[in-house]
Order: C-alpha cells, then sequence, then structure tokens
C-alpha cells in the first residue's frame, strides 16, 4: 500500500504510510499507542477505506469497500478481539458463509474433514474441528483464526498483536505456524509491541509515529533501543500544566501490599494526598484491571488494602464509593454515562445511590461544578449523547467530584476528546492534588503519563515492573514496559 | 399422600454444579425423564395409570399445537429475533380455513393452501419490518399481533365456518397411541432439524443470531436468515391453526389467545435450553420443554390441582432452567494468575452437540 491516509471526523490519524509485503516475507509494524498501527490494518482488511492513497495486490490496484473484498483479494487479518462465533464449531467458524455442499445440504463431514485437514497443514493435530469456539483457549482460538485465513487462500495473513495474551510455550507455537505460512510463500504483517519478537521473526520493520511512516528498515539493521528511539522521538511539548502551589504531599491515602486477583498480583503501592502517580504499561498489561480490582469491580483476592491508614476489604465498587474512591473509567460511553440521560441525572447518579441522605445538597453543588468545570451545555436538562465528548467525560467527573472522594483513578481520562477538554482535565487534577486528593491515573500516551505524574508506575504483564520519576524520558518508560529494560532496583 | 407439587425442574446445588459439564440438551431431556417419573408415580397414587393409552393420548394432544408454535419460536429465536403475534396466526388461518371449506370436503386442498399463504405473507412482513426497518422483534411481532387482534375482534364474533368430517379425521385418527397429529407436529420439528444442522440457512441462522457483525464480516447475508426464521414461524403456527379446527370442527377468532402461545413457546423454547439472546440452541431441545410442560399438565389435571397453582409450578419450573443456564453461561476474562486449565485441556473438553 502506497501513500495512505486517512481521516476520522476530521482528525488526520494517519497520513503517507507505505507498506511492502513480499511473498514469504514477515513486515513488522510498530509504533506507541495509538500511532495508527490499528488504523493501517484496518484499511488493508477493508474494515476502514482510505482517504488518499492505493492499495495495490500483484501490481494491480484495488479497493476495498467491505472486509470481504479484502479477503477474496487475498488479504486475511486476525485481529486482536478475535471473530469466532462462540456456540459454533471450529469447523463452522472457519467455513462460515462458504460452508461445503452436497446437493441442498451442507457436507458436514467434508466440512469437518477440511477443516482437520487444514488444521494439521497447520501442525496442530490436538484440536478437534467439532470444538465449540468458546471451550478453546485464546491461543486455540487464534490459531482457528489462522486456519481460517488460510482457507481462505489468503496470501497476506495481517496478525494485531498476536502474541499480547499468550504463554511462553504458545508463543513458540505460534512462531511455527508463522514459519509454516511462509515456507507456503504467504507474506505476513506482524504487528507487535514486543519488540524482541519483532526483530527475530520479520525481515523488514516498519516504524510509525503519529500517524506517520518514521521508518523501514531490514530488521539485521535495527536493534531494540534503535527502534524505541524511532518510535519515540518527539519533543516534550510544555502542554502540562505545573502543580498548583501549596501542594503539598500529605499523609497516606491508599495503601496495597501484595494485592492481587486472576488478572494482576504482587501489587505494592502508597497513594498520598496531594500526589497524582500515572501508570504507564503496554495495551494487556494490567493497567486497567489494577483500577478495576482497586474499585471492587473484581475485588482483590490476595494482600491488604488500607485507605486512609485504615485496613479495608472492597468487594464491591458500592463499598469502594462509601470508602472515598471514585473511578472514572476507560470507556465513558459503556460505563461512564448513561448516555439518554440529562446531565442533571447523570452527575447525581453515584450519590443519589450510595449516599441518598446527601442528594440535596449535592444537587445544589452540580451547578457551579459543571460551571467550574466550563462544561459547554444548554441546561442541565440536555440528555448526555449530545455533548462531545470532552464535555461528556467533564461531566463523569463531575459525577464522582460530587461524592467528595479521597482517591481519584482514572483510566486514560483525555481518550478522544479534544486538546482543550484535555487541558481542562489536567488542571482539574492539579486541583484536586492541591485540594489533598490522591490521584491514580492510567494511560495510553506516554507524554501525559509524564508530564502530569509525579511517580510513573510501569506495568507489564500484570505486575509492576517498576517506578520511575515524574518526567522521565520516554525511552525509559517504554523500555521497562516492553522489558527490554528491567527495573534498576 | 397428598405430596405438594414439588416442581419436577427444580434441581438441587449439587446438580448444577454436574450441569456445568452436560448439555443442556441432555439436562433438559434428564428433566423430562425426571417429570415422566414423578408423574407416572403422583398419577399411580392416584389409582390411574400414565401409560395408559388415553392417558398419553391426552400428553401428545397438549403436545401437538404448542409443539408445532414452539419450533418456529425456535428458529425466530435463534436468529436474535421474538414472535408475539403467533396466536394470533392461530386464530386467524382456524377462522379462514374454517370460512374457506363451509363444511365441503371438495375445499379443503385450496383452504390448506391460502391459510398456508397468509400465513406465510404475515411471516413475510414481520422478517422484513426485523430486518429491514430494524425494528425490534418483540416490537414488529406486537404490532403485528394488535391489528391480527383488532382484525379478527372486528369480523368474527363466535364460531366461524365448519371443518368437513374428512378434515376432521386428522384430529381424530391415531397411529397406536400417537396421534396423526402430533406425528405432523414431529414431522415439521424433524425438518427443523434437518435445516439446522443441515444447510447453509440454517447455520448462517446462528450466525446472524450468535453476532451478526461476524456473520456479514464473514460474507453471510443477515437479512434471509431474519425473513425465513419468521416466515416458517407464521407457516407453522398456520398449521398449528388448521390442526386446531381439525380438532375443534369450527373457527374460533379466540382459539390462539386463549392458549396463550406466545408466552408459552418462548417459554418452552427457552426450557429446553435455546438463549433467549439468540445464536444458542436447538429444536430437539425445545420438543423436550414442550413434552415438560404436557406432563406437568397432565399430571397436576389428574390431581385435580387449581390452576391457578399449575400457572405458580410452570413458572417456577421456567425460572429455574433459566436460572440454571445462566449459570453456564457465565464468560468472564480469562485469568492470567491463578487456576489455569493445562494446556490442550479446552479441547478435551470437548463437547458432543
Amino acid at each position: 500500500m502506497r501513500q495512505v491516509a486517512k481521516s476520522f471526523l476530521g482528525n488526520r490519524v494517519l497520513h503517507g504510510a507505505s507498506l511492502d509485503v513480499r511473498p514469504g516475507e514477515v513486515v513488522g509494524l510498530v509504533g506507541e499507542n495509538g500511532a495508527g498501527k490499528s488504523t493501517l490494518m484496518k484499511i488493508l482488511a477493508g474494515v476502514h477505506q482510505p482517504d488518499e492513497g492505493t492499495i495495490e495486490v500483484d501490481g494491480s490496484t484495488v479497493s476495498f469497500a467491505h472486509p470481504v473484498e479484502a479477503q477474496r483479494a487475498g488479504i486475511a487479518t486476525v485481529f486482536q478481539e478475535f471473530n469466532l462465533l462462540p456456540e459454533r464449531t471450529i469447523a463452522e467458524n472457519i467455513y462460515l458463509g462458504r460452508e461445503p455442499r452436497r446437493g441442498p445440504f451442507v457436507d458436514v463431514g467434508a466440512m469437518e474433514r477440511q477443516a482437520r485437514e487444514l488444521l494439521e497443514g497447520l501442525g496442530i493435530t490436538r484440536l478437534d474441528p467439532r470444538t465449540r469456539a468458546r471451550r478453546l483457549s485464546v491461543a486455540e482460538q487464534q490459531i482457528v483464526e489462522i486456519a481460517k485465513a488460510v482457507s481462505l487462500d489468503a496470501r497476506v495473513i495481517q496478525m494485531d498483536e498476536p502474541t499480547a495474551a499468550l504463554a511462553d510455550h504458545e508463543v513458540a507455537l505460534l512462531y511455527d505456524i508463522i514459519a509454516t505460512l511462509t515456507a507456503r510463500g504467504v507474506g505476513i504483517v506482524y504487528v507487535s509491541h514486543r519488540l524482541r519478537e519483532v526483530l527475530d521473526l520479520c525481515t523488514t520493520v516498519t516504524v510509525l509515529k503519529d500517524g506517520a511512516q518514521v521508518d523501514t528498515r531490514p530488521a539485521s539493521e535495527l536493534d531494540e533501543s534503535t527502534l524505541v528511539r524511532l518510535m519515540v522521538g518527539r519533543p516534550m511539548s510544555s502542554f502540562f500544566p505545573d502543580p498548583e502551589p501549596g501542594t503539598v504531599v500529605g499523609e497516606v491515602r491508599l495503601q496495597l501490599a501484595g494485592a492481587g486477583n486472576d488478572h494482576v498480583d504482587g501489587i505494592d503501592l502508597t497513594l498520598r494526598a496531594g500526589e497524582i502517580v500515572g501508570i504507564a504499561g503496554l495495551q494487556g498489561s494490567g493497567r486497567t484491571e489494577l483500577l478495576e480490582a482497586v474499585f471492587g469491580i473484581e475485588p482483590l483476592t490476595r494482600g491488604t488494602v488500607s485507605i486512609g491508614g485504615r485496613p479495608q476489604r472492597i468487594g464491591s465498587p458500592r463499598q469502594a464509593i462509601r470508602a472515598g474512591l471514585a473511578l472514572v473509567t476507560e470507556d465513558r460511553k459503556a460505563t461512564g454515562l448513561a448516555l439518554n440521560q440529562s446531565i442533571g441525572d447523570n452527575a447525581l447518579g453515584v450519590v443519589r445511590s450510595v449516599t441518598p441522605g446527601r442528594t440535596t445538597a449535592a444537587r445544589d453543588e452540580i451547578p457551579e461544578l459543571l460551571g467550574s468545570l466550563a462544561v459547554a451545555a444548554r441546561s442541565l436538562a440536555q440528555e448526555a449523547q449530545f455533548l462531545s465528548g470532552g464535555n461528556q467525560q467533564k461531566v463523569v467527573l463531575a459525577r464522582w467530584l460530587v461524592t467528595r472522594p479521597q482517591v481519584v483513578l482514572l483510566d486514560e481520562p483525555t481518550r478522544g476528546i479534544d486538546v482543550g477538554a484535555k487541558h481542562a482535565i489536567y488542571e482539574v487534577m492539579r486541583t484536586l492534588a492541591a485540594e489533598g486528593v490522591a490521584v491514580l491515573m492510567v494511560s495510553s500516551e506516554l507524554p501525559e503519563v509524564i508530564g502530569m505524574s509525579d511517580r510513573i508506575l510501569v506495568m507489564r504483564d500484570g505486575r509492576l515492573a517498576g517506578t520511575l520519576p515524574g518526567g522521565s524520558s520516554e525511552e525509559t518508560v517504554l523500555a521497562l514496559a516492553t522489558g527490554v529494560r528491567e527495573a534498576a532496583s | 399422600m397428598s405430596a405438594a407439587p414439588k416442581p419436577e425442574g427444580g434441581p438441587s446445588m449439587s446438580e448444577m454444579r454436574v450441569a456445568r459439564s452436560l448439555s443442556s440438551t441432555t439436562i433438559v431431556y434428564l428433566v423430562l425423564l425426571l417429570a415422566v417419573v414423578v408423574g407416572a408415580g403422583i398419577t399411580a397414587s392416584r389409582g390411574r395409570n400414565f401409560f395408559s393409552i388415553g392417558n398419553l393420548d391426552n400428553v401428545f394432544t397438549m403436545m401437538t399445537i404448542l409443539g408445532l408454535i414452539a419450533v418456529g419460536q425456535t428458529l425466530v429465536i435463534l436468529v436474535g429475533s421474538l414472535d408475539l403475534s403467533v396466536p394470533f396466526v392461530v386464530s386467524l388461518s382456524s377462522v379462514t380455513a374454517g370460512g374457506l371449506m363451509a363444511g365441503q370436503t371438495g375445499r379443503i386442498v385450496p383452504a390448506v393452501l391460502v391459510t398456508l399463504l397468509v400465513g406465510a405473507a404475515i411471516g413475510l412482513v414481520n422478517g422484513l419490518v426485523v430486518s429491514r426497518l430494524a425494528v425490534h422483534g418483540f416490537i414488529a411481532t406486537l404490532g403485528m399481533g394488535l391489528i391480527l387482534s383488532g382484525y379478527l375482534a372486528s369480523n368474527y364474533q363466535g364460531s366461524h365456518g365448519e371443518a368437513p368430517r374428512a378434515f376432521r379425521l386428522l384430529d381424530a385418527t391415531r397411529i397406536g397411541p400417537v396421534p396423526m397429529a402430533t406425528l405432523i407436529m414431529l414431522t415439521f420439528a424433524m425438518l427443523a432439524i434437518l435445516l439446522l444442522r443441515r444447510t447453509r440457512l440454517g447455520h448462517h441462522l446462528y450466525a446472524v443470531g450468535g453476532n451478526a457483525d461476524i456473520a456479514r464480516m464473514s460474507g453471510v447475508r443477515t437479512t434471509s436468515p431474519v425473513v425465513a426464521a419468521h416466515v416458517i414461524c407464521s407457516m407453522l403456527s398456520a398449521v398449528a391453526g388448521l390442526l386446531l379446527l381439525a380438532r375443534l370442527g369450527v373457527g374460533q377468532p379466540t382459539v390462539g389467545a386463549q392458549g396463550s402461545y406466545d408466552l408459552m413457546s418462548i417459554a418452552a423454547v427457552v426450557l429446553g435450553g435455546t438463549l433467549l439472546g439468540g445464536g444458542k440452541g436447538n429444536v430437539v431441545g425445545t420438543i423436550a420443554g414442550v413434552a415438560i410442560f404436557a406432563v406437568l399438565d397432565n399430571v397436576m389435571g389428574v390431581m385435580e390441582l387449581n390452576p391457578f397453582l399449575k400457572d405458580v409450578v410452570r413458572g417456577v419450573v421456567i425460572i429455574v432452567a433459566v436460572a440454571v443456564y445462566a449459570r453456564r453461561e457465565i464468560d468472564r476474562r480469562p485469568p492470567r494468575f491463578g487456576a489455569e486449565p493445562p494446556p490442550g485441556q479446552a479441547a478435551i473438553e470437548e463437547e458432543a452437540r
């Protein structure tokens, strides 16, 4: 594909990226979160259509209006979130829409035999094609998706973070499968945050940054530190407000010791009044899961938690709110707001259900609170769905601030909102800190984590990989998050 | 002696744990077996024989009409929709066919054909409204049901038309203890099973009901399975209306509503293990669900239970059944830490279809 560009709602997320895939080659695609890798993949998969640029297959220009057209052209994609029907069998999933027939009937026997041969061709003999997809592990589902791609006679297979959820022995299996495919002349586009893997596996590597192609080089000329430098290499903006004068770091608000559940483990963490602590890490490293564990959504099952110096057991969000915690979730449309309810009802929602006695008092505070957040809305009665993303996020903040929390957990607080609203949210964070609230923020945007945090906790594989001081370089954070470098201590 | 009507469908906690490793269809047949055994015991304690020809005939007759409708409802629910218009299609087909036959043997065939066509047309409208206008099946068929019920109420007062003797034989004929009408129902059930297991339409029905986006990404046309399911469901309801006409001898504009076939068929489908949200389930389970209701009704009839208590028992059975299935459906994020199954375990736990 050549010089491909794509905008969403006037946001240019990809400009002028090119990618060449030859038969039997593995092309690595790397970049930070939000660098445009997913957009590029989705264009090649026919999910999105490019605004500019061309896609060529075997020298002739093609365009895909629909994912099925990309598949017919020989480009198959294994997405991070799998596209299997959980209640259907492996064979039925592979041949969905192309079921082999004998006369008017689906030839189930032939379908299962072909599926079995397909899997055996990939060196997989232990999967029964009659198994339902829901019974498969993540690695097995991925194998089925790859088998489906092979059954489509794909000549290019894109894989989005294929090893993100795999254990080591499963990664080895995936490597074997990729070797089998390249030996047959299939080209692979391999998107991964794990730079070691990319260098091991790929023949060439393309680096994207902020939607632009930074470089494409043979993997043999690259090492991990070069890759990290190419991925980051961006001037640090002075976009982030300084701490408010008079902010003092005070007593311990939240303390975790050896805390863990099914998704995170061995978490030691101390959060003091007036602090802003950032959590960095790759997608799937357990950042959101940590916040959800603290907030009682998936309660911690190991270790101890104390809030304001007192040991606490947080078994549900309700208990968390009572203990003075607030969580701004990463998906405001799904879990942050009731979109078809008014701004006023949304802002009151938490108080009304958890501390109903404060409802009247809180109702009086809300207009002022929304005013101080500069929410642009016609009235409190306006439905939340008609607000811009930034204003919605401010309403979410108001909803939590009105509960007077001691600890505020923020998950991707500025995702998908405009620059002005971002700045407003940073200022709210500074104000909270000045008022003695402890703030714990998860963000995929490294500059944000670095610019706002007093300390940066880096997560990897569900554990804390290390702690860095605020203002650390992006290279250092990324090196710790990807495992290129271990924690100094 | 008058043992309280223990809900035959109520499994204990230990059974719930076992239930995780059994398929819903297996569970529902075990419950049916339990219902038959307990029912036969209760019937025997009243000095009667559950397995007598007369009593079995009663059970089969109860299964027939609900069975036909529930088979159609299964397809509609599998594809992710619902059909609340079935009772009115039943009534409409009963009066339409009764009126057209008007007691004359020679008019049976055209009357049956016209009735089936009317059913197909209603299903087509339902299916198109659901798939093209994106109105949820609940609303689309609620509306259709209201329209039909208004039409029936304003055009028919009391019974209408008459079935000729030859047509009424359909209900009177028996092969062994099994009524002809029940065999017709079972034949349609077999055809539906064949459709679901062995045709592309059947496979796509599951795919669209499971996740329409994934189906579309795989190149499946997502409207045709929805339309087909609604057409088949309405036609089977029309057949049910014809069989009721054969049984009663006259067309009855309220016969469908009296049977509460809308909610009872949905209950039987869900009891049979089909997910109300679509994408999972089968007709085999539905037939067992229908049979459980028929056995319960029969046994409670023998016990001369208060009719309100009957509904209480039915209600308990449905809720317990769905609670058991729901425990098996809870999908959680796979744990990173803690108990992880050994590799390949998932493949070994293969589920029989």
